[in-house]
């Protein structure tokens, strides 16, 4: 097999992989029966297509493949096992009709929203539900889920045996979901997707694997939208990450520190992601419903529209941040908003809104960053010292201490 | 004699490409079309953005209906195309909605913001 070959199988591969391994695990209902077929099914079209060309549908394929060749499996170890376990080869009957359903889209969407929403389990700590699904759906290697968390290998294979196991236990509803839960599984997994970009996102400036985790986020949110194509908050899902991602190579400099938005170089902005954003946000409008990922969608739809920081509409902003405060109450959202405010009302106006929020974001890095800001803007040389000092203590990653400490040098330069 | 040459692919197998293999896939499809510009034999070329953020209109009898995501009928043949410049989604959902008024019956429209557009080379 040529280069060419193994590139478009592997992109054909990858595409199909959501659907097919999702179908796999409602046969076998076990995780790793149904990674192992997929697994066997790749095999075979490594070696099959190369010479027949790809499938009309490679997910219907593979499926089909990694089925027989799961039930194959199954019957082998039946003969050392006792009895064959009829309940785990159920839904298998009548391989050659079934095909042609599997084609239906309805079938698929409940295949991988269950999949997808299994990940999620409430048991499991939001690290291994993020593993899980980059390691199950995207198909992701426990080598590079492990240098993106920056855990050891062997730890992250461990998290994520364990998380299967857990998931195993617990069992699984394999019936078909009703409207109200199908759309409770749908909140549940834009969470974790959204969980899953902020991972790559608030740290890409140390890993090497810069933005994995973001791409990773960015094709399952589509993959979701793709099911559900009229849920205005999947639109706002995609569009909010689409143009945060498009930042992406403007966000740090050559140190890996990080580069405000304000100071970014707006021709490093990735337009066509702005401009799918864009699209989706203009989408979601029409249903006037709007949501949490709609609203932080359309705050950042506002900095990509303005040419120069400058031109930022911060009284926009600012009226959405309030609707997003009454959507969600949280000190986080008020905290985002008293940047808008320091902009339109001044330093004094956002400090007055944030300082009754000490209480409950003393431990928070940009609550002391910002207070740090505001408190530099307005005179008060001290207590903004102290205030860095606070936030370079409670800082996450590298690069936003190294932020801090350039508020802290020029801090003395203002005091001499 | 104009032609139209339509476009289909597996899009979760395109969307998955890298940045610099997407780049690379545009570049040598322009190097394709480049002397047919200069030739003035190669008119508009888009490229579309994905289904998700396609809207299709479908002719009733009475009201058409604003669906979100892309045409999906078999029954029905890709017959025609439209470029439109607009400011949204909105203004273009009111010209599609005149064309469904013109052209009453079956039959669907399907929005697609378009993510690059070369406009080409045509005789007059």
């Amino acid at each position: 097999m040529n280069e060419k070959d193994a590139n478009w199988i592997g992109l054909t591969l990858a595409g199909a992989r959501p659907r097919a391994i999702a179908a796999l695990y409602r046969y076998f209902r076990d995780l790793d029966m149904a990674e192992e077929a997929f697994q066997e099914a790749s095999l075979r079209a490594l070696r099959n297509w190369p010479r027949n060309g790809p499938p009309r549908d490679p997910a219907a394929w593979l499926i089909l493949v990694g089925r027989n060749s799961g039930i194959d499996a199954i019957r082998k170890q039946a003969r050392f096992d006792t009895l064959p376990e009829e309940e785990r080869i159920s839904d298998t009957s009548d391989a050659e009709t079934d095909i042609a359903d599997r084609i239906d889209e309805a079938h698929y969407r409940d295949d991988i929203l269950r999949l997808l929403f299994v990940c999620c389990h409430p048991d499991l700590p939001a690290t291994q539900q993020m593993a899980l699904a980059l390691r199950i759906v995207s198909g992701l290697t426990v080598p590079q889920i492990a240098r993106a968390f920056l855990v050891s290998e062997a730890a992250m294979e461990q998290r994520i045996t364990r998380a299967k196991a857990r998931i195993a236990k617990s069992g699984s509803r394999f019936q078909t979901p009703d409207a109200v839960e199908r759309s409770e599984r749908v909140g549940v997994v834009a969470a974790m997707i959204y969980l899953v970009f902020n991972e790559g996102y608030s740290s890409s400036g140390e890993r090497s694997d810069t933005n994995t985790f973001a791409v990773e986020a960015i094709r399952l949110g589509r993959l979701l939208l793709g099911l559900f194509p009229a849920e205005p908050e999947l639109m706002g899902l995609l569009a909010l990450m689409l143009i945060q991602h498009s930042r992406d190579a403007a966000r740090f400099n050559g140190n890996g520190e990080i580069i405000l938005l304000d100071d970014q170089d707006r021709g490093l902005w990735d337009r066509d992601m702005i401009a799918e954003g864009l699209a989706l946000i203009d989408k979601a409008m029409r249903h006037r419903r709007p949501g949490i990922f709609q609203i932080q969608a359309a705050i950042a739809a506002l900095h990509a529209r303005a040419d120069r920081a400058e031109n930022t509409d911060w009284e926009q902003i600012e009226l959405l941040y309030r609707t997003l405060e009454t959507l969600q109450p949280s000190p986080v959202i008020t905290l985002n908003r008293a940047v808008a405010v320091s902009r339109i009302a001044g330093p004094q106006a956002a400090l007055d809104l944030i300082e009754p929020l000490s209480d409950v974001l003393g431990n928070y890095f940009y609550f002391h960053g910002l207070r740090g800001g505001l408190l530099k803007d307005l005179g008060r040389i001290d207590e903004a010292r102290t205030a860095f000092g606070l936030a370079i203590a409670r800082a996450n990653t590298t690069a936003e201490a190294v932020h801090i400490r350039a508020h802290l040098d020029s801090l003395e330069q203002l005091g001499t | 004699m104009l032609y139209a040459i339509l476009c289909y692919n597996d899009e979760a197998a395109v969307s998955g490409w890298s940045k610099s293999h997407d780049d690379k896939v545009m570049a040598d499809l322009l190097a394709v079309q480049k002397p047919l510009v200069e030739a003035v034999k190669m008119g508009p070329v888009a490229r579309l953005m994905p289904t998700t953020a396609a809207t299709t209109l479908r002719k009733t009898a009475g009201e058409p209906l604003v669906l979100d995501g892309p045409f999906a009928e078999t029954k029905e043949q890709f017959l025609g195309f439209y470029v439109l410049d607009a400011e949204s989604l909105e203004e273009v959902v009111q010209v599609v909605r005149n064309l469904a008024e013109a052209n009453p019956g079956g039959g669907s429209y399907e929005i697609r913001p378009v993510r690059d557009f070369f406009p080409g080379a045509m005789p007059t």
